[in-house]
C-alpha cells in the first residue's frame, strides 16, 4: 500500500488522558489495573478504569448522544490537540473530504443494561431519555465524533470485537486510495459495561488477579475501556520526512470457532504476513511487536506460534495490556499509539504483571522495558469471530 | 468513480424467497405477495455451530450461498462484507434481559453470538475461507456503507468480495424505539473485471448534496425498503432484476448519498 501520515494521535484510558500520562506510566511501570468496582458489578476480577467519566457530559448540543461510550470519546478528542489538528485539516481539506471511520465492539450497550431497569412498570416501555440511534446503535460513535468534529465525509463504525479499531486503518487507506476522501479520522473507542464483563466471565476467559500476558500462569483477561483516535493523510514530498508513518495493514479470517482463536495461529500468522507484503517488508525490518496477547491461555498460545512461525525470536516482542487491559474494540488503536510512542520515544515496552514468561514460547518476550532505537513497529488485533488484524507503523526505510 | 461487476445476487425477505423468485417480483413480471420470510438453517454449518445460529446468522449465510453459487465462486477465495443495522436484536436483548435479574448468568454462547461480527463469524467458520472479513454499521445507511467499502476493497485490492447485509426486527421494548419491519437479507459477489456471469457492471460515486433517493414503484415493496435498513439495497436489486441501465440514489448521512449507475452486461 502507499504509506499514509499520521499526522495527529490522541488517547485516553485509565492510564490517564493524553499520550503524555499513557508514556509517563509506560516508562513508571504503573498499571491502570484495579479491583473492580463497576456499577453493581459482583465479579471478583480487575478492570481499567477511565476517572471522571460519571460526572462528564457531552457536548450541550449533543446531549442526545450523552452516554459512557461517547463520554469517552469527546475526553479522548479533547486532548493532544487533537481537536486543533482536525480545525487545520478541515482548512486544508473540504469538511466532506474528511473520513471517519471507527471501531467499537459494544457501543454504548451500558445505556440499554441500565434502561431496561427502568422500564415503565405499566406498559413495559423504555424510559422516555433513551436514544437508541444516538447511543445504542453501533453507528452511535461515528455519528457523535463527526458531528463533535463538525466532519461531513463518509463513516462508518467497524464491529469487529476486539479487531474493530485496527482494521478501520484499511478502510480509511481504502477510501482513500480509492478517491472518496482525502483524509481520514480513525480509531475507536470501547467503555466498561455489564455485558462484556459477565459475557467474558461465562466464558471463563477473565482472569482474578491483573491479567499476565505470556505468563506460564496466565488465567485471563482483565477488562478496561480506552479510547484512540488518528489523523490520517496522505504521504507527500512535504509531510513524509520524519512523519510517522502507516506502512502496512493485514487483515484474515480463522475460519476456526467463535470464541477460540486456531490452535496454530494460522489467521494470526496470514494476518502478519500480509501486513508485511503490504508494507513490502521483510521480518527483519520489524524491531517491536505490540502483541494482542489478552492473557488467556488460548490466544498467547496461538499468537506466540504464529509470531514465531514469522519472525522467530529474533523480534522484541510484548503485550502492554498488563498497563491497560484489554481494550476489546479500542485495542487496536491504543496499542498503534502505543507503538508509535515506543517509535517516537526511543523504547521497548515490556509486559506488567508477567512473571515468568510461558517456556512453551519461542518467541522473544520481554518483561522488562528498554532503551532502544525502533523504526518500525507491527502491532496485532485479534477479536472473537476469527477476525484478525495486524498494522505495520513507523518511520520510513 | 469506483467500477465494479455483479456477478451474483442472493436475496432473502418477506415474500422475497431467494433471487429467482424475488426477481420476478422485483422486475414487476410477478406480483409481489407479503409471507413471512422463509428461513432455515444452513447445511453449510456444522451441526454445533447450526443449532447456535440465530436469524442474522441465517439470513447471512442463505443469501451469501445464493449469491456465490450463481456467481460460481469458490467461497474460500472470498472476501467478506457484512453490514447490519443492528445485528443480531434477539440476543441483545436476551442479555439485557438477563443482567436486569439475579444471579446474572449470560449463556457464553449467548455473549460470543453477541458481537456485531457474528455471522461473519459464522460465515467464515462455514466457507472456510482465510479471506479478510469486515462487518460495517451505519444505521439507516448500513447498506450504503457496506456497498461503499466493497467497491473500494474491489477497486483498490482488486478483492472478489461478497457484500451481505441483514436486518431484523428488536423484540420489545426495543422495538418501539428502532422499529424494524421485517427479516430481510441480500448478497451481492462484486468484482472488478467482467466475465462470463456479470450481471452488470456499477459505478459507484459518493456525493455530498441531498437528492431524492430512489425509491420502489411498488407500494409494499416500498415500505420494506423504507422498514428495513439492509432492505435500502432492493432498488439496486430491482434494476439488477429489470436487466436495464439505470441511476440510483441511495441515501448516506447529512444529504450526502450513493450515485449508482447501473449497465446490464
Amino acid at each position: 500500500m502507499q504509506p499514509l501520515v499520521i499526522s495527529h494521535t490522541t488517547i485516553a484510558n485509565s492510564l490517564g488522558l493524553g499520550s503524555a500520562a499513557t508514556l509517563a506510566s509506560l516508562h513508571t511501570r504503573r498499571s491502570g489495573l484495579v479491583p473492580c468496582a463497576f456499577e453493581d458489578v459482583d465479579l471478583e476480577t480487575y478492570i481499567a478504569k477511565v476517572d471522571g467519566l460519571d460526572d462528564h457530559r457531552v457536548r450541550a448540543d449533543l446531549s442526545a448522544f450523552d452516554c459512557r461510550n461517547n463520554r469517552l470519546a469527546q475526553l479522548c478528542l479533547e486532548q493532544d490537540g487533537f481537536v486543533d489538528a482536525i480545525t487545520a485539516a478541515k482548512d486544508h481539506y473540504a469538511d466532506d473530504r474528511i473520513g471517519v471511520f471507527l471501531g467499537s465492539s459494544t457501543s454504548a450497550i451500558l445505556q440499554a443494561e441500565l434502561a431496561y431497569r427502568r422500564l415503565d412498570p405499566q406498559t413495559g416501555v423504555l424510559p422516555p431519555d433513551f436514544h437508541y440511534a444516538e447511543t445504542l446503535n453501533t453507528y452511535s460513535l461515528a455519528g457523535f465524533v463527526s458531528r463533535y468534529l463538525g466532519l461531513h465525509g463518509p463513516s462508518f463504525v467497524v464491529s469487529s470485537a476486539c479487531s474493530s479499531s485496527a482494521k478501520v486503518f484499511a478502510n480509511a487507506a481504502r477510501m482513500m486510495a480509492a478517491g472518496v476522501c482525502d483524509a481520514a479520522v480513525v480509531g475507536g473507542v470501547d467503555s466498561l459495561c455489564l455485558s462484556t464483563l459477565y459475557g467474558f466471565n461465562s466464558l471463563g476467559l477473565m482472569s482474578r488477579f491483573p491479567c499476565r500476558p505470556y505468563d506460564a500462569e496466565r488465567d485471563g483477561i482483565s477488562i478496561g475501556e480506552g479510547a484512540g483516535f488518528v489523523l490520517l493523510e496522505r504521504a507527500t514530498a512535504a509531510n513524509t520526512p520524519g512523519a510517522m508513518l502507516l506502512l502496512g495493514v493485514g487483515e484474515s479470517s480463522d475460519a476456526y470457532h467463535m470464541s477460540t482463536p486456531h490452535p496454530e495461529g494460522l489467521g494470526a500468522r496470514l494476518a502478519m504476513q500480509r501486513a508485511l507484503a503490504s508494507a513490502g517488508l521483510q521480518a527483519c525490518d520489524i524491531n517491536y511487536i505490540n502483541l494482542h496477547g489478552t492473557a488467556t491461555k488460548s490466544n498467547d498460545a496461538s499468537e506466540g506460534r504464529a509470531v514465531a512461525d514469522v519472525f522467530g525470536a529474533s523480534v522484541p516482542c510484548s503485550s502492554t495490556k498488563g498497563w491497560t487491559g484489554h481494550l476489546l474494540g479500542a485495542a487496536g488503536v491504543t496499542e498503534a499509539i502505543i507503538s508509535m510512542l515506543a517509535v517516537e520515544h526511543g523504547f521497548v515496552p515490556g509486559s506488567l504483571n508477567t512473571q515468568r514468561v510461558d517456556p512453551a514460547m519461542t518467541i522473544d518476550y520481554r518483561i522488562e522495558n528498554s532503551a532502544g532505537s525502533i523504526s518500525r513497529v507491527l502491532s496485532n488485533s485479534f477479536g472473537f469471530g476469527g477476525s484478525n488484524c495486524s498494522l505495520v507503523l513507523g518511520r520510513q526505510a | 468513480m469506483m467500477r465494479l461487476y455483479v456477478e451474483g445476487v442472493g436475496l432473502l425477505g418477506p415474500g422475497l424467497d431467494g433471487w429467482t423468485a424475488g426477481r420476478a417480483v422485483l422486475s414487476g413480471a410477478a406480483v409481489y405477495s407479503a409471507a413471512p420470510t422463509n428461513l432455515r438453517a444452513s447445511e453449510l454449518l456444522p451441526a454445533a455451530e447450526r443449532r447456535r445460529a440465530g436469524v442474522p446468522i441465517k439470513l447471512a449465510l442463505a443469501v451469501g450461498q445464493e449469491a456465490i453459487l450463481q456467481a460460481g465462486r469458490d467461497k474460500q477465495t472470498v472476501a467478506t462484507v457484512f453490514t447490519s443495522s443492528g445485528g443480531d436484536n434477539d440476543n441483545v436483548h436476551a442479555i439485557n434481559s438477563i443482567l436486569v435479574t439475579a444471579p446474572r448468568e449470560v449463556s457464553p454462547t449467548r455473549f460470543h453470538n453477541s458481537v456485531h461480527n457474528a455471522a461473519a463469524g459464522y460465515w467464515c467458520i462455514a466457507a472456510g475461507t482465510h479471506e479478510p472479513s469486515t462487518s460495517l454499521c451505519a444505521h439507516d445507511a448500513s447498506f450504503a456503507a457496506g456497498l461503499l467499502e466493497s467497491a473500494a476493497q474491489v477497486t483498490v485490492d482488486d478483492a472478489v468480495v461478497a457484500l451481505i447485509a441483514y436486518d431484523h426486527p428488536h423484540p420489545e421494548p426495543m422495538h418501539k424505539a428502532r422499529p424494524i419491519t421485517a427479516v430481510l437479507g441480500m448478497g451481492l459477489i462484486l468484482a472488478a473485471r467482467k466475465n462470463e456471469r456479470s450481471l452488470a457492471m456499477l459505478e459507484v460515486d459518493f456525493v455530498s448534496g441531498t437528492t431524492p433517493e430512489t425509491v420502489m414503484q411498488d407500494v409494499a415493496l416500498e415500505a420494506l425498503r423504507a422498514g428495513v435498513p439492509a432492505a435500502r439495497g432492493l432498488p439496486l436489486l430491482a434494476a439488477l432484476a429489470s436487466g436495464q441501465s439505470a441511476q440510483l440514489c441511495i441515501a448516506y448521512f447529512a444529504g450526502h448519498h450513493l450515485n449508482i449507475r447501473v449497465t446490464p452486461c
